[in-house]
């Protein structure tokens, strides 16, 4: 038996990471990489969610337990085919400047 | 007393490996290390009774996404981070807004955590694949089919981005 609110603490935690990732770091795969790490997190609420409202019915049958799993599936999803058109943007921003680091890519023109 | 200590266990690799992606300045080492970030969550999704989603975690993030990842690494041949000095405000208003934030939502996790209750493995085969795909294709099935044409545009939009231009 863990608390709920171990899971989102830990969840809260890989989000604030992500999110200094994000300011701090000055490569732009890095950034993305970051970007990652903050949709993980988000998903380990969903999960977490899921298992306490399947241990703990409501009278609201709106509300399906397992749909917290089903979001994670879609998360992963658009996780996928953001990673595929930013990858695909790095790669053509390369192309012309030559560099990863944000602060030499200032212009959205590629 | 073991799903605690393996939480524990897990919960810890998991903050080390996010922590060594922000230390490494190499490209390649930070990606290793959400590798790890990943697998170890999907351990953790399994202690909550989620196979499928740890198994999708696995063969989808850690798997497919990241060998993405790790392949333009290579492809572009990325060496280590130069230092630069990065936007200011990001520095001095960024970075005391996410300790704020996230000093706020620990505190008020930590005094209600003795009201949201408490997490365990549950026996029910609660989330088998089984279950999922009556949901996912029932109930979930509009947003399936809008998923399938958001990666269909994705893909497009890679290829053109991709290309070449003469």
């Amino acid at each position: 038996m863990v608390p709920l609110s171990w899971y989102l603490i830990l969840s809260g935690i890989l989000f604030s990471l992500g999110v200094l990732g994000f300011l701090l770091k000055r490569n732009i795969i890095t950034i993305f990489m970051s970007i990652e790490l903050m949709l993980n997190a988000v998903n380990l609420s969903f999960v977490a969610f899921a298992n306490y409202w399947n241990t703990h019915p409501v009278a609201d049958k709106s509300i399906v337990p397992l749909s917290g799993q089903v979001f994670v599936f879609f998360v992963m999803v658009v996780a996928a085919a953001e990673a595929a058109v930013g990858l695909a943007i790095i790669i053509s921003v390369f192309r012309t400047r030559e560099t990863l680091n944000v602060d030499r890519v200032n212009l959205l023109k590629l | 007393m073991v799903h605690q200590v393996l939480f524990i266990v897990f919960g810890l690799i998991c903050v080390a490996g996010a922590i060594n992606l922000l230390v490494q300045r190499h490209p390649i080492s930070s990606a290793l290390s959400l590798v790890v970030v990943m697998a170890s969550l999907a351990l953790i999704y399994l202690l909550l009774g989620a196979e499928f989603v740890a198994a999708i975690q696995v063969i989808v993030y850690a798997g497919a996404i990241m060998v993405l990842f790790v392949f333009v690494i290579m492809l572009l041949n990325a060496g280590a981070e130069e230092r630069t000095r990065g936007s200011r405000i990001a520095l001095f208003v960024g970075v005391p807004g996410v300790v704020v934030l996230a000093g706020t939502v620990g505190w008020m996790l930590v005094s209600g955590s003795g009201r949201l209750g408490t997490v365990s493995i549950s026996s029910s085969n609660f989330g088998e694949t089984h279950n999922i795909a009556h949901l996912l294709f029932r109930d979930f099935l509009l947003p399936f089919e809008i998923t399938s044409v958001l990666i269909l545009i994705a893909i497009m939009g890679a290829v053109v981005l991709g290309k070449r231009e003469n």
